[in-house]
């Protein structure tokens, strides 16, 4: 039985508009550290069961005896107002779950993509993923301790991104530098939306 | 159109799941609502953990995804369940999600905010 939750869970009964986005990348590249980083409560986690059913669209050969399996997703809050809340939701963004990943970006004002300098390879799946679901992105490069530090300009190569797409350097651990991500990512936006429906 | 990635290797998934880029409902993950009050005979025992979880607000709200956290159930199960509840009166939303693509005044708004807080 769910007990009753403490007050500061609650956002505040002033809000009228939420907005999201959505933090993608490979495992272990920093996601849940990103989203807990921002957050103003401790992140939640939660379980989306993929049942047999949506599986078989799946490649059946890699997961013969499995009728279910789980894909984890974090989600983070931030109040930006006393009307307006952020949502951040973390999740890898695999394409074999592509219905999960759809249903999470409808409505979405974008999405940030974590990568590891040690793993670049590990981000081609979510980078087909946002472009074949025409997602507005940009890329954030988590600078683990100890990790290669490569001129931004051979990532955006050997990412193989889009010319016009934002690539920038955060700590995951480090709540300023991730609100800065998150700017860098929402300054792109504004941009891309104020083309597509220009200010009167 | 994007041009294509460079990895000869990935698979690249090819099957739509019909029917499955909109939610059925209005409800998302993100929604924030808030418990009317009142209840409703015959509601079963998961829409009673929901509403229990209300009993402290003072009016405030959640997400629909933090009440799939608090409940442990499947995210997908909790925006049915928080759709059933809205049509029987018993949870309003705060916002309704009219748009696929979120206006530009919006994403401004959000701008500002962070601009702010950072």
């Amino acid at each position: 039985m769910a007990s009753a939750l403490t007050l500061d869970r609650f956002v505040a009964p002033t809000v009228t508009a939420t907005a999201k986005i959505v933090v993608a990348g490979a495992f272990g590249v920093g996601k849940t550290t990103f989203v807990g980083s921002v957050s103003e409560v401790p992140p939640v986690h939660m379980e989306e069961t993929i049942t047999r059913a949506s599986a078989l669209v799946d490649d059946l050969a890699r997961t013969p005896e499995k009728s279910t399996t789980t894909v984890g997703i974090d989600f983070g809050r931030k109040h930006l107002g006393d009307d307006l809340v952020l949502y951040l939701f973390g999740t890898p963004g695999q394409a074999r779950f592509r219905f999960l990943w759809e249903e999470l970006i409808v409505g979405a004002l974008g999405a940030l993509v974590l990568v590891d300098p040690r793993d670049l390879d590990a981000s081609h799946e979510i980078l087909t993923l946002l472009e074949e679901t025409e997602v507005a992105y940009a890329v954030a490069v988590n600078q683990f301790d100890g990790a290669p530090r490569y001129p931004l300009t051979e990532i955006h190569e050997a990412l193989a991104l889009e010319e016009h797409t934002p690539l920038s350097v955060c700590d995951a651990r480090e709540r300023a530098s991730c609100m800065q991500t998150l700017i860098h990512l929402t300054e792109y936006l504004a941009h891309l939306a104020h083309r597509l429906e220009p200010r009167p | 159109m994007s041009r294509p990635r460079q990895d000869p290797d990935l698979v690249r998934p090819y099957v739509r799941t019909g029917g499955r880029t909109r939610p059925s409902t209005d409800v998302r993950l993100e929604s924030v609502v808030f418990a009317a009050t009142g209840t409703h005979p015959g509601l079963n025992a998961d829409a009673r953990r929901l509403l229990a979880l209300f009993a402290g607000s003072r009016g405030g709200g959640l997400a629909v995804a933090e009440i799939a956290s608090e409940l442990a159930l499947p995210p997908s199960t909790t925006r049915i369940l928080v759709a059933d509840l809205i049509g029987l009166g018993l949870m309003t939303l705060a916002q309704g999600h009219d748009d696929e693509r979120p206006p530009a005044s919006l994403i401004e708004r959000v701008l500002h905010g962070l601009r702010a807080h950072a």
